[in-house]
């Protein structure tokens, strides 16, 4: 009979129960709560009605889907934008000749560190018509008629916040791909080069290649972050997600729902349904990954 | 959570059976959300009242505003909440009433001095028993820079004409942004703009309760004409109004860089301490000149009493004290733009809330016409009304479709507005 090693299970406590009690536990008891309702002070199991409400119901479905829809936008800015300058300043950074290089690599890193809060509110800033200097600078290379006040229209607001984000986050796929370029051994390069294959062909035809697998970690990375956002378009736009729930996505509609705003009094167990449908996404989109992508991605044995 | 609540309601324990032990004097303690006016409560208005009542001794506990009604309510349901509870307007104190942790206060002697609007936010729907002694109202109008209009010649307006007027002359000026709002935060619009200007339209009190009654509907036109009056607004808003904030707008009148700023009068203080010219005030422009004119004097803030105090009566004398002018007096004084409801006018010494206060004479007052019960539902109207308000300015949407949208969602669940 093997012995218990109880060390073992000693070790793993605290962040297993810790774990437990902060994540799983919660995330259990949502799934739990949609399926219940409050009817007149009395909490009553209500099995699926709160989803047929969420998808059913054309004032609850509209928000739904406007939210969704505004979710995935703010997912393809920051693959079509984040993702490619986050490789392309890998790129140039792990080029040897480069100086200053890591003066670079902190400051371009440094935002991913900044509270959201402060973010938002100098961005904010920034844009603004009244104070901000973004008018300023674009009258000064004579370009002021391209200004507009880009947060508070319908139509810009959510790719401004989105381009913020970018520039608060780039530092991310940026690091991820800089340490994957650094462990392409130098043997390799130099076999490429006598071959003739040098410079930006170097890049297409054998670092890309060899850091595909990183660019998938990041691309579920930024798939799952973006999906759970919440803070950025809260500390900008409050919990109403203005103008005209333009900036609406899954996290500010959940709030919203969930612990009321203003006179709306919250609703745990629709926000849960929100919750349950936002957790459903996010697992069926990093599934489709884990089982579609990532096991036909070639590897290559470093 | 559930620790941390533990912990809390544990150490307020404690705390009350300390001060219970120490204490000869019966103790009241009051809960609050209005942590900015505890400086004021404890130098002013308490001594004051202890002066006149000996044997009762008052203590002012406040919590963040944000927290303050979770917060309330686990103290209520754990029984530990203190003798006095300040209440917030309509739904949110019924429910405590309903639930039984708010005491009538209907027989209380100075319930005799304040209107039945003055006291409809701390009323049941049936207007049987009231809860709250009313505390103060904000009145809604328009805050002017008196040096500017005086420089190019401007009268204040009365009528909407010469209130557009006004805006053209000083828009065709050019040394001022006509008007210092924005539609960024959206409440602005929907406070300052739709229910600053409304009550004209539907003429106060009989067009609120005439919806709420479902006798009208929101796509009546007295409910959708000023969202049109709104949508003419835009043109006179700085540019970028889109991206104002409300702390931009409050910067860029008290800077002296606008004219005209759509107000409420809770500003009042704020502004004194920032503005270095002197301000006016001019009430919501009516129709025609001699029309009835009706202001928004809206019910904000009451006080009641918690039905499991033990110091019931010591707490009963204190909010009989409340109804009483020389209360009326300390606080509307101590915070100008906070009006007393009182029926006895109270003497104010600052001029911004003199005028403020002095429209009550002259016009009918309401209140704001989403706050009582048409917000109990999902979609919330006063939320809706938000966006609409914005929707209004930017000229997005045509206030028909604006009034059939609010209305749609309040038909949804308010069945007086079904048929």
């Amino acid at each position: 009979m093997p012995r218990i090693r109880w060390h073992i299970l000693v070790f793993l406590a605290p962040a297993v129960l810790v774990y437990t009690a902060v994540m799983i536990f919660p995330l259990f008891n949502t799934l739990r709560l949609a399926l219940y309702d409050e009817i007149g002070q009395v909490r009553v199991f209500v099995g699926l009605a709160n989803f047929e409400t969420l998808f059913g119901d054309p004032l609850w479905a509209d928000a739904f889907w406007n939210a969704l829809g505004n979710n995935f936008w703010f997912f393809c800015v920051h693959m079509l934008v984040q993702n490619p300058i986050g490789i392309l300043l890998a790129a140039i950074l792990s080029q040897p000749r480069l100086r200053f290089a890591a003066l670079y690599r902190t400051a371009i890193f440094v935002p991913t560190i900044l509270s959201f809060v402060i973010v938002g509110f100098a961005w904010k800033l920034i844009l603004s018509p009244i104070w901000g200097i973004a008018p300023g600078m674009l009258d000064a290379v004579g370009l002021k008629s391209l200004f507009a006040p880009w947060l508070g229209q319908d139509g810009t607001a959510l790719t401004t916040l989105a381009l913020v984000s970018v520039w608060q986050f780039v530092g991310i796929p940026m690091m991820l791909i800089y340490a994957a370029l650094l462990s392409i051994p130098e043997e390799i390069l130099e076999a490429g080069e006598i071959d003739g294959i040098t410079g930006i062909a170097a890049f297409w035809k054998i670092k890309l290649p060899l850091i595909l697998p990183s660019i998938g970690i990041i691309s579920i990375l930024t798939f799952v972050g973006n999906f759970n956002a919440f803070d950025l378009i809260y500390a900008a736009q409050g919990a109403l997600a203005g103008p005209d729930f333009a900036t609406d996505i899954l996290g500010t509609f959940m709030y919203r729902t969930f612990f009321g705003f203003q006179l709306q009094l919250g609703d745990p167990h629709m926000g849960s349904a929100i919750a349950t449908a936002m957790f459903g996404i996010i697992l069926l989109g990093v599934c489709i990954y884990l089982f579609g992508i990532q096991t036909r991605m070639r590897r290559y044995q470093l | 959570m559930q620790r941390k609540l533990t912990t809390l309601l544990l150490s307020s324990v404690v705390f009350a059976a300390a001060s219970g032990a120490f204490a000869q004097d019966t103790t009241i303690i009051i809960e609050s959300w209005r942590n900015d006016d505890l400086q004021l409560w404890q130098s002013e208005i308490i001594p004051a009242f202890e002066a006149s009542h000996p044997g009762i001794k008052v203590k002012f506990t406040p919590s963040a505003p944000a927290e303050y009604n979770a917060v309330l309510n686990s103290k209520l349901d754990a029984g530990s909440a203190g003798d006095l509870i300040t209440c917030r307007p309509f739904d949110a104190s019924l429910a405590l009433y309903d639930a039984g942790q708010l005491a009538d206060l209907s027989d209380l002697p100075s319930m005799a001095n304040f209107s039945d609007v003055a006291k409809s936010a701390w009323t049941t729907d049936d207007g049987s028993a009231t809860f709250c002694v009313p505390m103060a109202s904000v009145i809604h109008g328009f805050i002017y820079n008196k040096d500017a209009f005086a420089e190019l010649g401007l009268e204040v307006p009365v009528t909407e004409d010469e209130f557009f007027a006004v805006l053209d002359a000083i828009k065709a000026d050019g040394t001022y942004t006509p008007m210092a709002m924005g539609t960024n935060d959206q409440w602005e619009a929907a406070t300052m703009g739709y229910q600053n200007i409304g009550p004209n339209y539907w003429k106060g009190e009989e067009g609120r309760l005439a919806l709420i009654s479902g006798a009208q509907k929101l796509t009546d036109p007295q409910w959708i004409a000023p969202y049109a009056t709104l949508n003419r607004w835009a043109s006179y808003l700085g540019d970028g109004y889109e991206a104002q904030t409300y702390p931009d707008s409050q910067n860029v009148f008290t800077l002296g860089r606008a004219a005209i700023y759509p107000a409420g009068s809770w500003e009042i203080s704020g502004f004194n301490g920032l503005a270095d010219f002197e301000m006016g005030a001019f009430k919501p422009p009516v129709m025609n000149a001699g029309d009835t004119c009706y202001i928004s004097d809206h019910t904000d803030i009451a006080i009641g009493l918690n039905a499991a105090s033990p110091n019931a009566e010591a707490a009963r004398t204190f909010l009989d004290w409340v109804g009483s002018t020389e209360f009326a007096e300390l606080y509307a004084n101590a915070l100008p733009g906070f009006f007393s409801l009182n029926s006895t006018p109270v003497e104010m010494s600052d001029p911004l809330a003199q005028e403020f206060v002095s429209w009550r004479d002259q016009c009918e007052s309401t209140i704001r016409s989403t706050y009582q019960i048409l917000s109990r539902g999902t979609p919330n109207l006063e939320n809706e009304t938000w966006n609409a308000s914005v929707q209004a300015i930017k000229g997005t949407k045509t206030p028909e479709e604006i009034g059939a949208e609010l209305q749609a969602g309040l038909a949804s669940w308010y069945a007086p507005q079904q048929n």
